[in-house]
């Protein structure tokens, strides 16, 4: 039987479709509305309340923690300072990637991390590797809950709860207190717009759930499901685990793996020359880098409107768009004398409301990665695989001034 | 003698190898003849009616590893082939603690995770890595070996083919394989698991009909070979065939006379009659007389090889080879008709906990010390039991409502050093029934009947020497290039036109199907060569 997680009896009344997902053994509500769309826009338009609370969470402290992360993560903790966050990738040994999150530098020796899998042992095996004594891994999965409160109105919101959200500026991290609860709210999120993360200890989470939806009613606050999430993260260019890449722990052969890079984040790597970190899938990395060796590079597709349009209308058809969000994989091909000439694939297919066409991430080999580059998109049309124009944009495709802009008047 | 006697194939015993190899060889045109010594055919996997409504699966009680060639190649499906996969595996401790996994992956781990988060993690990466060995090890399993002993060009090209297969491997792939081979269940187990739980419920596959402990060299190569049918997940393939798996064998039957092949029940064959190293046929027990130039045991080795024919006609080394096989049977049977579901204390009220393995041996050490019994020469005080209540999943099983429960003993030696099993039969009635109590109060009030298996009676009934369910020990040195012998692994015997093909012979024991097939296959080349 499925869990539930801390908010569970206040979204299960909400839930006007009444399904119910299993993710990572927690039931969550894919949507709460009937229509996507709308909920997609609570996002966009007013301010969205999500429960992350499934994700994987591990706090790592003591005075190793710190060369434990420099061992374990691709990217430099060092560039982490206390009081902020970062997106962040762990590779193995040939530098495919095991998985993405984010983590929070709380203090100095102490950080939080999420992950959409199990990590605690293969953490706790690389501590015992490097013989680091003063280096705590604990998983505190159940010890917290996780609210993301994505939108336009977010500052809005939280800001009536607690003044030290206020200075947060993107991807910096503040203890706080709500309602008399000590939580942790990150000036991050999933949707590529303003928005904090709120972890919560588990048995409070129902006080600063109420506190938020009340401080929201004003904002049409709504909570919204992954579905919606995902929608916006296509948006937003956030790759995600298990639909645009798969973890290298469980793959059987390495057709079925990506580098950092291959996934779009060298910039992770950017000043690799200056620091002297023995991280995990370096020595892989820097061959990469070094004899551009990348098999794909990931890209978005912004797909031709005339074009898409054109295919539909010649089968007879109108074109679809409303709550059109798609994971499954479609090949792309080079536009070419060759027929059908493969060239690589989207993993994510969305028709945007917002942008008003139909978008995609994909991965393409590397001389079709340019913007602006043309390439086809196979789209089934009345169950008949049809090719349509795409042209390769970088990603994101959306990135309001709002999710980086400083709040309250602050600097 | 009159025609009908004459074949172009004998299959001695009708156990699911010999029905499997008769349908090969019948679907492939050869006039094929069955015989089988009892008035049933599935050898240790039938299924009897020992109480009206309640149907017993009195030797082998489920089914995972046969091959899924077989299945496609004999229309198996065709034939009435159902197998209910089963829901539940459950592992109950004695201090009211346990683990009930199922097909949710997500809640499996949060499931182990009650017990150890970190052995949750664990399991994960146990699995995919065991995944790919059973990947890597697949071609081995569905092909007949190469002959180490052989001086022949392509036996020496297929065993230097081998040789670089297995060192192109994956480094950890290859590193665990030689773990398997090389270290115990329990070594391996501790590299992964915090949980005594979670290790013994591993660790029992790994002593399955075998004469080995969990922290016996040995058991983990019992534990691979376990693993070898389970591709989609830890515990995915296993299953209950409808009606038991007599009901399986039945459908074998009937695959066999699809493809117009004939089975003789009461058929006891005595000899195999030969001339010259010749096989011409075979002698039954009655002194009738049946013909072919192929003859296959389906017998275990020891039979095959000094019962069937005369050691006197074969070469010194194999029949030293035949002595030195381990048979050693260690596992016994304990049947229930029960009038109602047994109750786990705390789980009152979950049927579904039995639809599934119910496997009784909470750890390590639990398992260790029933093994300490064995080495001893007596039945273990405290038995690991593997339970099925197979009515919980296939209701044609019993009358309504009521219950059957398999349960498979270890360890249950064959030699007992201080007594016999003819004066011990309900002694370990007794103490399989007190096991179970102690995990399932009141247990005992809900026995209608109990049928009692020891090693000897499945030598008796089912014919496999020293009651091993194997045909024979599934250790290194009995399995793939040397099982049943050296040089003798191919099918073939020294007797013109006699094979084998029972579970002695590769890949080995369960309800698999591969010694049969690979048989067939051999005979059918051979007799393509000597057409030619």
């Amino acid at each position: 039987m499925p869990k539930t997680t801390a908010f569970h009896s206040r979204l299960e009344p909400l839930n006007e479709t009444k399904v119910w997902k299993n993710w990572s053994g927690f039931l969550i509500a894919p949507q709460f509305k009937y229509s996507l769309t709308n909920e997609y826009y609570a996002i966009r338009s007013s301010v969205s309340l999500l429960d992350t609370s499934p994700l994987f969470k591990y706090r790592i402290s003591g005075s190793d923690s710190i060369r434990l992360l420099e061992r374990m993560m691709s990217r430099d903790i060092n560039r982490c300072k206390t009081g902020s966050a970062q997106y962040t990738v762990w590779s193995d040994d040939k530098g495919f990637v095991l998985q993405d999150g984010v983590i929070l530098r709380t203090d100095d020796f102490e950080f939080f991390l999420t992950a959409g899998e199990p990590t605690l042992r293969y953490f706790k095996s690389i501590a015992r590797e490097m013989k680091l004594e003063e280096v705590i891994v604990e998983d505190v999965s159940e010890a917290y809950g996780i609210l993301a409160l994505q939108g336009p109105h977010a500052h809005n919101v939280i800001s009536q709860l607690t003044r030290d959200a206020t200075d947060l500026k993107y991807f910096d991290v503040t203890h706080a207190d709500i309602c008399g609860t000590e939580v942790i709210i990150s000036r991050t999120g999933y949707t590529g717009d303003l928005g904090y993360e709120i972890w919560i200890p588990h048995e409070n989470a129902l006080t600063v759930w109420d506190a938020l939806m009340a401080a929201g009613e004003g904002y049409n606050i709504a909570p919204i499901g992954t579905t919606a999430l995902k929608m916006a993260r296509v948006e937003a260019g956030l790759l995600l685990m298990g639909v645009d890449f798969d973890s290298s722990r469980f793959a059987w052969v390495d057709a079925q793996r990506e580098t950092a890079i291959e996934l779009g984040w060298s910039w992770m790597f950017r000043n690799l020359e200056k620091d002297d970190r023995d991280f995990i899938g370096r020595a892989a990395i820097e061959a990469e880098i070094k004899n551009k060796t990348s098999r794909w590079k990931t890209v978005g597709l912004e797909i031709d409107w005339h074009s898409y349009e054109a295919v539909h209308l010649d089968a007879g058809i109108l074109p679809p768009k409303s709550d059109l969000y798609r994971e499954t994989t479609m090949s792309v091909y080079r536009r070419s004398e060759t027929p059908w000439d493969y060239a690589g694939y989207a993993t994510s297919f969305l028709f945007s409301s917002l942008l008003r066409k139909p978008i995609a991430i994909a991965k393409l080999p590397l001389d079709l990665t340019d913007a602006g580059t043309e390439v086809d998109l196979e789209v089934p049309v009345i169950r008949k695989p049809v090719n349509v124009l795409a042209k390769v944009s970088s990603l994101p495709f959306f990135n309001p001034e709002r999710k980086t802009a400083p709040m309250g008047g602050g600097k | 003698m009159s025609n009908s006697n004459n074949y172009d194939a004998i299959v001695i015993g009708g156990g699911h190898n010999g029905l499997v190899n008769a349908a090969y060889l019948a679907k492939s045109g050869l006039k094929t003849l069955v015989l089988e010594r009892r008035h049933l055919v599935g050898g240790a996997a039938i299924t009897e009616e020992l109480i009206p409504g309640f149907k017993f699966t009195t030797f082998s009680y489920a089914i995972s590893l046969m091959r899924p060639d077989i299945v496609q190649d004999l229309r198996l499906a065709d034939h009435g082939m159902m197998v209910l996969p089963l829901v539940n595996t459950f592992q109950p401790g004695l201090n009211g603690d346990y683990l009930l996994l199922g097909a949710d992956a997500d809640a499996n781990f949060h499931e182990i995770a009650r017990h150890s988060r970190e052995d949750a993690e664990s399991i994960r990466d146990l699995s995919h890595l065991i995944d790919r060995v059973c990947f890597a090890l697949k071609p081995l399993m569905d092909n007949i070996p190469p002959n180490a002993m052989s001086d022949d060009p392509a036996e020496l090209a297929a065993m230097a083919g081998l040789k670089e297969y297995m060192a192109g491997l994956e480094p950890d792939v290859r590193m665990m394989i030689d773990k398997f081979v090389n270290c115990s269940a329990a070594e391996i187990l501790e590299e992964y698991f915090e949980s005594d739980l979670v290790k013994a419920l591993i660790a029992s596959s790994g002593i399955i009909g075998s004469k080995v402990g969990p922290r016996s060299k040995g058991s983990g190569l019992v534990w691979l070979f376990h693993k070898m049918g389970e591709y989609d997940g830890i515990f995915g393939e296993w299953g209950f065939h409808k009606g038991g798996n007599g009901g399986f064998t039945e459908v074998l039957a009937k695959a066999v006379e699809s493809f117009g092949g004939t089975i003789l029940t009461d058929a006891d064959v005595e000899t195999v009659i030969y001339e010259n190293s010749v096989a011409t046929g075979v002698r039954l027990a009655s002194g009738d007389e049946y013909f072919a130039p192929t003859v296959v045991s389906a017998l275990d080795p020891r039979r095959t090889f000094t019962q069937l024919v005369s050691s006197d006609d074969l070469p010194d080394s194999l029949i030293e080879a035949i002595g030195k096989y381990k048979f050693q049977g260690t596992a016994a049977k304990v049947n229930f008709a029960l009038s109602d579901l047994p109750n786990f204390p705390g789980l009152e009220n979950r049927k579904d906990i039995y639809m599934g393995f119910t496997n009784l041996g909470p750890s390590i050490d639990y398992l260790e010390e029933a093994f300490a019994d064995c080495e001893a020469g007596r039945y273990s005080k405290k038995p690991f039991l593997d339970c099925c209540v197979q009515s919980t999943i296939d209701p044609d099983m019993t009358p309504p409502g009521k219950h059957i429960m398999s349960c498979f003993v270890m360890y249950a030696p064959y030699h007992l050093s201080e007594s016999d099993w003819d004066t011990e039969r309900e002694n370990l009635g007794d103490v399989v029934q007190a096991t179970i109590e102690e995990f399932f109060p009141g247990f005992s009030s809900l026995i209608l009947h109990r049928e009692i298996v020891t090693p000897l009676d499945i030598e008796r009934i089912v014919g496999l020497t020293e009651g091993n369910i194997f045909a024979g020990e599934l250790f290194a040195d009995q399995m793939f290039l040397n099982r049943p012998a050296p040089g003798w692994n191919q099918y073939r015997t020294p007797i013109g036109g006699y094979y084998q093909c029972g579970s002695g012979t590769h890949p080995g024991g369960c309800v698999i199907g591969g010694p049969g097939k690979l048989a067939a296959q051999q005979i059918l080349g051979d007799l393509k060569q000597q057409a030619g």
